[in-house]
């Protein structure tokens, strides 16, 4: 066990030096893996806090998309009306709120780490990263929740005759969701350093997130974006976009691509997810050096 | 053997006016080349030595070298924003330096606070487990030690009760059990003790010593409380304008800090007179601006006789309404030993607005020994929080013809030496 050796014996390599960081990408892995067991235990903080809070408890976390899905399909499809085409529109939207809410808590509660956390990490040294990672996690657990929400709607539509179906391509929708927590966890980070610096940005955060969700087709089908004379670049610029209409292609056409530039779509998506993860975590480890000095 | 903590040079600049998060507006003005009048205003808040090399800043800590040994605990004495604090956020990885560097051989846990992390909605159990994992420690540990922390602060009953429902004494207890049982090699400690009731207290203060000299770890102890800086610490450090003023036992480090904590702008001893508003003691509530020793014509002094009142008084301003003020004063003689301590609670009133108040203590006459004392100052609502801890501010010296009622000075034993009233009769023979 590398732990018992390390305790018995102060002197057996242990050291940590102290002193300006050089370097503007530079994770402590191993460091990282030795605070496993803290990451494990906010994970579970997060989610016990949350639940004993509130009087519905974890209800809370399937009542707020469906809630959402029911007010957006009577003001876009019905009174907007927006065609979801062969889909019913409830499922249509239930199903792009999977991917986006989590995507929305995800750099919510990121965003916000030094800000929420500031006494705590003025009075404690963790690797600060823990904590928006410990959150996209206990994060999971409120879309696993929302997923068998959705799965009864699902079979309530199916039985009653709609045209919807899943396959074997179901699988795909891991992948899929693990995109959706890099990208959210490299976006909520470059935030979180960001307001670090300037607070005021912490007042946008709200405002950038919806401007994003009207961006991507969560209410209205991605060909509606594609074939727009203006917007069909934000198929291509808003890593979201492809996720959410492929979250659907997935769970509700049997895999098959609405659009047959999907893949290459998905992959542009994943690079620009790896791009602000990298960014996000160098920026992040940056505010984190000296961010106690001016929360 | 090699130092388990070596400190070298290390030296942290801070920007004025920056303290407190930027905004967008401030970056813009700054680059419009506005928000110029402001570097010379705050400049003049920075004593000359602490001033930075680029307008607007100061030296939280420069140039500060020292190192410890296993098993060693040093006392970190040094007046409010001397720079004590900095220093172990550094050595505790909270924040970075900005030059200079230091060598910690071994796992390291840092109480600036007890219960840091503890969240109210979670049973006592609960909160072992997490704030056992803030501080470092690894789950088999914690579940090893459970027991012990349990035991160790005696809420075994309500373990399975939201924290929010416990009681502040409950809340402390739990949260120094935790911090007692983590296994660091160094452990950095800022005035935690300072927390429960006496009983409480002992047993922590035993704990400490228990875990340098049977263990072998190295502890940094910060506090204001000199006496236990004498019972507990081997060697010491004064901390003074960001720089090691002074280091060796603790009587040496104490005697020097007492000496220097008349502020550089006193004009006589038995006066501190804090007029920079960021270096008065107290808290957002509460500021000390001037604390004096008076001798019965009403001038400041540090020598009285021993005949004559001492007045002590301390001028403050309340910034919040408070309730249940009171303050605390304690003569502690130069080898730390508790001459007593006296409240003005029952004299104070119930309720303090917002403003400028004076409180006066006479110590009367004829009760102290010919000998140093030191005068601390502590403030606290009763029985709710502390606004300021217990802190050591005049040294002073009682001198003269002495007490023991008799002009011929010999040395006296005692803490004190009260004035007592004797009645001698010769009684006729048949009597007896």
């Amino acid at each position: 066990m590398p732990d018992a050796s390390s305790k018995e014996s102060p002197q057996n390599g242990y050291e940590i030096i102290i002193q300006p960081s050089r370097g503007w990408l530079r994770i402590n892995w191993r460091e990282l893996w030795e605070y496993r067991d803290l990451l494990r235990i906010l994970v579970r903080r997060d989610f016990l806090a949350k639940y004993k809070q509130t009087v519905l408890g974890p209800l809370w976390f399937v009542i707020q998309p469906l809630l959402t899905a029911l007010v957006m399909s009577i003001a876009f499809n019905r009174i907007g009306g927006v065609d979801t085409g062969r889909i019913p529109d409830i499922i249509f939207n239930l199903c792009a709120l999977l991917p986006w809410s989590y995507f929305s808590q995800n750099v919510t509660t990121g965003a916000a780490t030094f800000t929420a956390n500031s006494h705590l990490f003025g009075k404690v040294y963790f690797p600060r990263l823990v904590v928006p990672a410990a959150a996209s996690i206990s994060n999971m657990f409120a879309l696993a929740l929302q997923f068998i929400v959705f799965v009864a709607f699902y079979l309530y539509y199916a039985f009653s005759g709609a045209d919807i179906h899943m396959g074997a391509s179901v699988l795909l929708i891991i992948p899929l969701m693990l995109l959706t927590g890099i990208l959210s966890l490299g976006v909520s980070l470059l935030i979180a350093a960001s307001t670090a610096k300037y607070r005021d940005l912490s007042h946008l955060t709200p405002v950038l997130l919806q401007l994003w969700m009207f961006a991507s087709p969560v209410f209205y089908p991605m060909a509606k974006m594609e074939h727009h004379p203006s917007f069909s670049w934000l198929c291509w610029a808003n890593p979201m976009a492809p996720i959410v209409e492929a979250t659907r292609d997935i769970l509700l056409s049997g895999g098959a691509w609405a659009t047959p530039q999907m893949p290459q779509m998905l992959v542009t998506s994943a690079l620009t997810a790896i791009l602000a993860l990298i960014f996000g975590v160098a920026a992040f480890n940056r505010a984190e050096r000296t961010v106690v000095d001016s929360v | 053997m090699k130092p388990v903590v070596e400190v070298q040079n290390l030296s942290k600049l801070f920007h004025l006016g920056s303290i407190g998060a930027t905004s967008l507006r401030e970056t813009f003005e700054r680059i419009m080349g506005r928000n110029t009048s402001k570097a010379t205003h705050d400049d003049n808040r920075v004593s000359a030595a602490r001033r930075g090399p680029y307008p607007n800043t100061f030296w939280g800590l420069k140039d500060v070298s020292f190192s410890a040994m296993p098993g060693e605990i040093v006392g970190i004495v040094g007046r409010n924003g001397a720079g004590k604090s900095t220093l172990l956020k550094i050595l505790s990885r909270i924040t970075e330096p900005t030059s200079g560097r230091a060598i910690l051989r071994g796992r390291l846990a840092s109480l600036l606070e007890v219960g840091t992390g503890f969240h109210p909605e979670l049973t006592g159990r609960e909160n072992i487990f997490l704030n056992g994992a803030i501080l470092g420690m690894k789950r088999w540990e914690i579940a090893a030690k459970f027991d012990e922390i349990v035991e160790f602060s005696e809420v075994g009953q309500f373990l399975d009760t939201p924290v929010k429902r416990y009681s502040s004494g409950m809340f402390v207890r739990l949260a120094f059990a935790v911090a007692a049982h983590l296994e660091p090699e160094i452990l950095f400690i800022d005035e935690v003790l300072a927390v429960g009731d006496a009983g409480f207290q002992k047993k922590c203060l035993g704990k400490m010593g228990d875990v340098a000299n049977r263990q072998g770890r190295t502890v940094f102890f910060v506090s204001h409380n000199m006496s236990a800086i004498r019972a507990l610490c081997r060697e010491a450090i004064l901390i003074e304008n960001g720089t090691v003023a002074f280091s060796g036992t603790p009587s040496d480090v104490i005697s020097r800090y007492l000496a220097a904590t008349v502020p550089d702008d006193a004009s006589e001893g038995g006066d501190l007179d804090w007029r920079h508003h960021a270096e008065q003691p107290g808290n957002s509530e509460m500021r000390i601006q001037r604390i004096r020793t008076l001798d019965p014509t009403g001038r400041p002094q540090t020598t009285f006789e021993a005949a004559d009142s001492i007045d002590v008084e301390i001028t403050y301003r309340i910034l919040a309404p408070l309730r249940d003020l009171r303050f605390r004063i304690q003569l502690t003689t130069h080898e730390g030993e508790l001459a007593f301590q006296a409240t003005d609670h029952t004299f104070q009133r119930e309720l303090h607005e917002p403003g400028l108040y004076r409180t006066t203590c006479r110590i009367p006459g004829g009760l102290l020994n010919r000998r140093m004392y030191v005068l601390g100052v502590q403030a606290d609502l009763a029985g709710v929080r502390y606004i300021m801890h217990m802190t050591e501010f005049i040294n002073f010296l009682v001198s003269g013809a002495g007490n023991q009622s008799s002009h011929f000075p010999e040395a006296w034993p005692g803490v004190l030496c009260p004035k007592m009233s004797w009645t001698t009769a010769e009684l006729p023979d048949a009597a007896v």
